[in-house]
């Protein structure tokens, strides 16, 4: 039964087998069991006056303390958690019109259809995106994680568009593709199994790729003070060490946790992305 | 022995991977003539463009394992890259096989071969444009095309742009790999020409002219050597190895190829059984005897390089016995 | 139709103009007024160089393009005119291809019976025995069913995986194959076994090939007829035997002068320049201007002039 499952989901197993994926994904879920169990361990409210200001890491305050007493453990686990919602909505929505509009521009590739879309892709491309965050963001005096998360991702998507057109676009050309055209196979199965399977550890690390670049999209506004209206993120605890100078003042732990905890997240995601690359490419298995 | 421009003697030189070594080349001996043109054949993955590299890159995971290169005195294996340098462009020059598509579609020709030259320490004044603009002559080129981009030119012309270039130093010894195979059938007569006319001419001494083509190489190589897998397998004077073959190997590879006159109903040519072996950890023995249907016992050690005539080596166990009957 | 050739398909006044660009649009003629019948059991070689507009004409008959001008008459009906799916269908099922690049005509992410699964999903293939018919086809090719079957593409060679896909023209019993540049990719030991085997296929299931190559040697070796073509014309055709020993248009004459071949040499006296033929075409069609198309023997045509 074990077998027969495996040799259905080659690539599965190949993706889980291989050396970088595994290191990858267990940074990965350290980090987001951190964000949904740590604010259970945490026996502070993040606002809470936790104890003595200005304490180094200990065993009472795993991350020490801020300036002003608050647990820096409680803050950076809930804003983990927050910002890592956000990330991840955003990242979720931008890969999902990215690939849309680039699948179907490039499947009409050549068409008036394909020009108007690429023409409003490139609208996008040519906006200075952290402006256009800073006077949405600045406009809504409301914001919760959902509007956070459709702020980020209306800037991130072009790339995303024109990166899967193109991919679109050189597949739809392959003799393989030509093949399956005169074998007389539907067109819909033409596109999923040559076109969008050919695609699909494309796209899936194009999504990985997004929620590296809308965690950082995120962490930059809240770090701007343009997070989410209410609770706390990651990129507050920072900009509240940074504000109080917390660096100057010896208090490493305050501002650089949170950012290293950021750091590692990023980095196990590019790990995930290469191993998976291997994996999904038969070629590159032998190697 | 003076007379001899390039030595290679018992050359090895092995791709070093994570499963192990791929031994692309081993065990090869040649040299090359003053003023000759050496044709070097065989299939894809038998070492002929490993060969190339081995003398003039020289980058992992390509790693030189032992044997001789004498280039007019210079023992160039043994040389560092610093010393190497001087040889570039000078002694020897090398066009690549995939030399047409390094050429950058935003600059002009002019600025592409200023940018090379420069690359070798070589000055861009007017007396060196005045020998570009003589050579483009040489090679049919109107020096108008120093003004034009690269799309602007045909596969043929970049070609011919490109061998201006890698000899415009006049080097002694000039390797060109797969020169003709990525261009039209007219081209190609143009450009192989054109490479023995560079000989003729003095420009280059020598030139060792890869390809998968063994007829062009009939029209303008002294001498043709046949590698398979890896290992030397025979070389010759062309007419030699054309009409008196002494490898089972040389004899298929020429007996596959159609010529005008042969027709299907009339004659059918054969190509020969399966695939050439895989050169990772590959054991002793001769690397065709799997496909060769004269292979014995014996084959299963390495064969030695024999003299058949002069000028003409082979290296198969088999060939004094054989001779007669592939000849018929 | 009871004509003294068996001919399968008709091309006639083929033309195709690619535009690119949507604001500022570019022409390209690819093609221009083809015409050529295809019969039954033989093998046509379509012979030019890169530009040529060969691969054009190919694509155009599997239907992967369409025609800007002239038909393509197969079973009496203008192919352009099918439109519907399973008219598609019944077109596909006996007229097939296969692409120069081995590597990319197989999808590499699944394994090489794909392609027979294919052809089994989409036609009503005569077989009781899918898995037998598909060994027996493989057996026909020299291919051992045992060490192919059940592999990704990048596991075998490309004279394997072509072969594979001679087994799968033969597993449809098809009327018309265009094998575009078959064995370019090949190499010389392994390139003549394919092509043999192509021959014998198309002999034994009187199959028709339209044998697409920029390889005069080839051609010759395996063809009946041959059409060359240059810029988008066809410049010279007809049996392949008088094409080849008495090559009247400039353009063919250049490619014999040019062609390499073992046991003849090139005249090192003779200038010869490829870009001089641009010259001689159009000379050539100035002397002989208003005769166009000519039968200056039984089956060998020469373009005379340029309309």
């Amino acid at each position: 039964m074990a077998k027969d499952f495996w040799a259905k989901h080659e690539n599965l197993y190949y993706a889980l087998t291989n050396k970088k994926v595994i290191f990858g994904l267990t940074i990965v879920a350290f980090v987001f069991l951190l964000a949904a169990f740590g604010p259970m361990i945490a026996q502070y409210e993040y606002d809470e006056y936790a104890g003595q200001g200005y304490l180094p890491p200990s065993s009472e305050h795993f991350f020490g303390t801020t300036i002003d007493g608050k647990d820096v453990f409680t803050r950076t686990v809930n804003g983990l958690r927050s910002t890592l919602l956000v990330g991840a909505i955003a990242g979720s929505i931008a890969t999902l019109i990215g690939c849309i509009i680039g699948f179907v521009a490039g499947y009409y590739g050549g068409t008036i259809f394909d020009e108007l879309l690429m023409m409003l892709t490139n609208i996008f491309v040519v906006m200075p995106q952290l402006a256009l965050l800073i006077v949405i963001a600045a406009f809504l005096e409301v914001r919760g994680t959902f509007v956070m998360a459709v702020i980020v991702a209306s800037t991130a998507w072009p790339w995303t568009a024109r990166a899967v057109r193109s991919q679109t676009l050189s597949l739809k050309n392959q003799e393989y593709v030509s093949l399956s055209r005169i074998s007389s196979i539907s067109v819909g199965r033409i596109l999923r199994e040559d076109i969008a399977s050919n695609m699909f550890s494309y796209v899936f690390m194009v999504f990985i790729q997004q929620f590296n670049g809308t965690m950082l999209a995120t962490v930059q506004l809240e770090f701007l003070g343009l997070g989410p209206t209410k609770g706390i993120s990651l990129g507050l605890v920072m900009q509240n060490a940074v504000n109080w100078n917390g660096i100057q003042l010896g208090m490493w732990w305050w501002a650089i946790i949170p950012g290293l905890i950021l750091t590692i997240l990023i980095t196990a995601l590019y790990f995930i992305n290469t191993g998976l690359d291997a994996a999904f490419n038969p070629r590159l298995r032998e190697m | 022995m003076s007379e001899n421009i390039l030595e290679v003697k018992n050359l090895k030189a092995y791709y070093d991977i994570l499963k192990g070594q791929v031994k692309a080349v081993d065990n090869v001996t040649f040299n090359l003539k003053k003023g000759e043109i050496l044709g070097l054949a065989g299939e894809s993955g038998c070492g002929k463009s490993t060969l190339a590299s081995t003398f003039i890159s020289r980058k992992k995971p390509l790693k030189y394992i032992s044997g001789e290169v004498d280039l007019v005195g210079n023992k160039i294996m043994q040389m560092s890259e610093e010393e190497f340098k001087e040889l570039r462009l000078r002694t020897i020059s090398l066009i690549p096989q995939y030399a047409l598509d390094a050429f950058s579609p935003t600059k002009k020709i002019k600025t592409y071969i200023a940018d090379l030259a420069r690359q070798h320490g070589i000055k861009t004044d007017k007396e060196f444009f005045d020998k570009v603009k003589e050579r483009l002559d040489l090679v049919n080129l109107d020096e108008s095309v120093l003004n034009r981009y690269s799309i602007e030119l045909s596969g043929g012309m970049k070609q011919r742009v490109i061998m201006v270039i890698s000899t415009i130093l006049d080097p002694e010894f000039l390797i060109a790999d797969e020169i003709t195979s990525a261009l039209d059938v007219s081209s190609q007569r143009f450009v192989a020409t054109m490479l023995a006319n560079l000989r003729d001419l003095g420009i280059i001494k020598s030139s060792i002219f890869i390809t998968h083509d063994l007829s062009i190489l009939y029209q303008i190589a002294d001498r043709i050597m046949i590698m398979y897998a890896g290992n030397f397998a025979e070389i010759g004077p062309t007419d030699e190895i054309v009409d008196n073959p002494r490898h089972p190997y040389t004899r298929a590879l020429i007996d596959s190829l159609p010529k005008v006159g042969i027709q299907y109903k009339d004659k059918r040519l054969s190509g020969i059984e399966g695939t050439p072996p895989h050169l990772l950890n590959i054991e002793e023995g001769c690397r065709f005897r799997h496909r060769c249907p004269y292979a014995i016992d014996k084959c299963e050690e390495t064969p030695e390089r024999e003299k058949v005539a002069e000028d003409h080596f082979v290296s198969c166990w088999r060939w004094k016995e054989l001779g007669s009957d592939l000849n018929g | 139709m009871a004509k003294n050739k068996d001919v399968v398909m008709s091309v006639q006044g083929l033309t195709k103009v690619f535009k690119s660009g949507i604001l500022n649009p570019e022409y390209t003629v690819a093609a221009k007024d083809i015409s050529f019948d295809i019969e039954k059991g033989k093998i046509i070689s379509l012979i030019g160089e890169s530009g040529s507009g060969k691969t054009t004409v190919g694509k155009l008959i599997l239907k992967l393009i369409n025609p800007s001008e002239g038909k393509i008459i197969y079973n009496g009906k203008d192919i352009s005119e099918i439109k519907e799916k399973e008219e598609t269908k019944q077109y596909y099922r006996r007229v097939q291809g296969i692409f120069q690049d081995p590597f990319a005509t197989f999808n590499p992410l699944y394994r090489v019976d794909r392609v027979f699964d294919l052809i089994f999903d989409s036609f009503d293939l005569d077989y009781e025995d899918k898995d037998q018919a598909i060994r027996e086809a493989l057996f026909d090719v020299n291919l051992n069913p045992d060490r192919t079957l059940g592999k990704f593409p990048h596991q075998l060679s490309g004279g394997q995986l072509q072969r594979l896909l001679i087994a799968r023209a033969l597993l449809m019993d098809v009327d018309v194959l265009i094998a575009d540049e078959l064995i370019s990719m090949l190499d010389a030991s392994t390139r003549i076994g394919v092509l043999n085997l192509l021959v014998e296929s198309c002999k034994k299931h009187g199959m028709a090939v339209i044998f697409i190559t920029h390889d005069l040697n080839l051609g010759y070796y395996i063809s009946d007829h041959s059409l060359i073509m240059y810029k988008g014309r066809l410049v010279e055709r007809g049996d392949t035997k008088k094409v080849y020993e008495n090559a009247t248009h400039p353009y063919t004459q250049m490619l014999f002068e040019a062609v390499p071949e073992i046991g003849e040499r090139w005249d090192p006296d003779e200038e010869f320049l490829p870009e001089q033929v641009v010259q001689d075409v159009k000379e050539f069609y100035q002397e002989n201007q208003g005769k166009g198309f000519v039968e200056i023997e039984e089956e060998h045509s020469v373009l005379f002039s340029d309309k």
